[in-house]
């Protein structure tokens, strides 16, 4: 499903005496399909970084990256696309796009995916009532507040039924209840087979939750449970 | 709710939100100034075409014959010397009318160079014969005259036969350099406007920069999101072609009308049907063609802008 084998990563150019340090070093883990993972370590422990690599933001600079079967450092650039389509992802900035309505914003990933009319329509209806927003379906995204908007973000990245779900520090604009919620939402969908791997510094949020996790330190995998 | 329902139409979708990033006048008034001179070149191009086959048929098919002191007795037989050089051009093959300038059109010739009553001057003067080929020979390429002006020679030593083969030759090849920079300021104008639309997409680009990365992320093939900026400009070029052909219209007829007693294609022009009749049917393709070609350009440089951008990302 997601396997790291000596995965480094390092931003701008490699070699020569100017380059960039390299933000990850040495990775190496493997998950299986249908497993709920933390991604654990303090801030600029590259975190977000890894994230990156498994939503394909960013090509590893040595080792082998492994997503869903493919080898994505060695497949030609025309794959990466439809392996990006299986692949949900929430971001802690929620990246909207302001100029879409609420419903155009869900109805992204299956307008790329080629999906007919009537099934986006009725998806999206469907999902953003779920998550609580039928009355906001033609409301741009920068009229909602903080919690609204992470409910889009989150519809948008499981519209499309996701084999791979990746959050990126999804309960820090939430308040506990909503934030109690969206783990819900989160374990309910990896019960239903989807891979999810959330990163997070909310050590009271692992506690509650708990289920594998992997710790980042410096750029360096320091621990794998 | 059925206004709801028709919002949530694709065809309203705009992923990139290209509407607002690349809009504005600029590429449309562009593209519009350079159609407008891509017509002209067009008009220019197929213009010294017309007239050059029309000099090539009219000139090409008449040959001029100077026969020096035209009254004396010929080499052969009784006759004069203008007789015996008649008498061999009409039995030539291929030769159509024979035309012996009179004394009155003779001095109407020469008034621009000699005034007014030149046979009153001491002048000997020749006798100069018109001939007019027929047409076989006039389109078949020009004929041989080696063995008639030989034949003539004969009849009438120092007779001269000028074909304006020299003339002709002289306005093909200006012709040929007319065609040539219509075709270049043709090129030039292309060039231009695609600069102009590839500058335009560049802005795009950077203007929606973020909105590009996050539907990239998303999975949007490069040509999904080249095809939104490529249907963009091409609305853009092809709405600019438009403005720019038709106002090159008017212009364009108001110069074929111009041109027609030259071509020779209206034999004078009295009403509207007349003057859009004097438009080449080449020249109403060629600018009913030019929206076309100004989408199109549209089109080849929003794609091969963007497709050259996206590669920087994974």
């Amino acid at each position: 499903m997601v396997r790291f084998e000596s995965v480094g990563l390092r931003y701008g150019r490699a070699g020569g005496k100017d380059a960039a340090p390299e933000v990850l070093r040495d990775i190496s883990f493997a998950l299986p399909e249908g497993a709920f993972c933390w991604l654990r370590g303090p801030s600029g422990a590259g975190k977000t970084s890894l994230l990156r690599l498994m939503y394909l933001a960013v090509l590893p600079t040595s080792g082998r990256l492994t997503l869903l079967g493919t080898d994505v450092g060695r497949s030609p650039r025309r794959v990466l696309p439809g392996l990006r389509r299986r692949i949900g992802v929430v971001f802690q900035d929620f990246r909207l796009l302001p100029h879409l309505s609420v419903f155009e914003n869900v109805a992204l990933p299956l307008r790329l995916a080629g999906r007919p009319d009537a099934q986006v329509r009725a998806d999206v209806t469907e999902l953003l009532r779920w998550v609580g927003l039928a009355r906001k379906l033609h409301t741009p995204p920068y009229e909602l507040s903080g919690g609204e908007q992470q409910r889009v973000a989150i519809a948008r990245a499981v519209i499309a039924r996701p084999n791979l779900l990746l959050a990126d520090e999804p309960t820090g604009n939430l308040d506990e209840a909503q934030a109690d919620r969206l783990m819900v939402l989160l374990r309910e969908l990896n019960r239903l087979g989807t891979t999810v791997i959330v990163a997070t510094h909310n050590d009271a949020m692992v506690e509650r939750y708990p289920a594998a996790a992997l710790r980042l330190d410096h750029g360096r995998l320091v621990h794998e449970a | 709710m059925k206004v709801a329902a028709a919002s949530l139409r694709a065809a309203r979708f705009d992923a990139l939100g290209l509407r607002r990033a690349l809009s504005g006048l600029m590429v449309p008034l562009l593209v519009a100034a350079m159609t407008f001179l891509a017509a002209l070149a067009l008009g220019g191009w197929i213009g010294s075409i017309a007239l050059a086959s029309q000099w090539r048929d009219g000139a090409g098919a008449a040959l001029t014959v100077q026969v020096p002191q035209p009254a004396e007795a010929a080499a052969h037989g009784g006759g004069s010397r203008i007789d015996a050089v008649s008498a061999v051009l009409t039995a030539t093959p291929g030769v159509g009318a024979v035309h012996v300038l009179s004394a009155d059109e003779l001095s109407d010739l020469l008034r621009p160079w000699l005034g007014v009553g030149a046979e009153r001057l001491a002048v000997p003067l020749p006798a100069v014969v018109a001939v007019q080929l027929t047409g076989g020979q006039a389109t078949g390429g020009r004929p041989d005259l080696g063995p008639l002006a030989h034949r003539l020679e004969d009849a009438a030593p120092g007779t001269l036969l000028e074909d304006h083969g020299m003339w002709i030759d002289r306005l093909s090849y200006l012709a040929f350099s007319l065609q040539a920079c219509a075709l270049l300021a043709l090129a030039l104008v292309s060039a231009v406007a695609a600069a102009a639309i590839a500058v335009a997409t560049r802005a795009g680009l950077a203007a929606r920069r973020e909105a590009i990365e996050i539907v990239h992320g998303l999975g949007a093939t490069d040509g999904f999101i080249a095809g939104r900026f490529a249907h963009r400009a091409m609305v853009l070029a092809g709405g600019g072609g438009a403005i720019g052909a038709l106002a090159a219209l008017p212009v364009l007829l108001a110069l074929a009308v111009l041109a027609a007693p030259f071509t020779g294609s209206v034999h004078g022009i009295v009403s509207i049907s007349d003057a859009l009749s004097a438009l080449p049917p080449a020249l109403w393709g060629g600018v009913a063609i030019l929206p076309a070609a100004a989408a199109a350009i549209g089109f080849a440089t929003a794609q091969g802008t963007v497709r050259r951008w996206l590669r920087r990302l994974p």
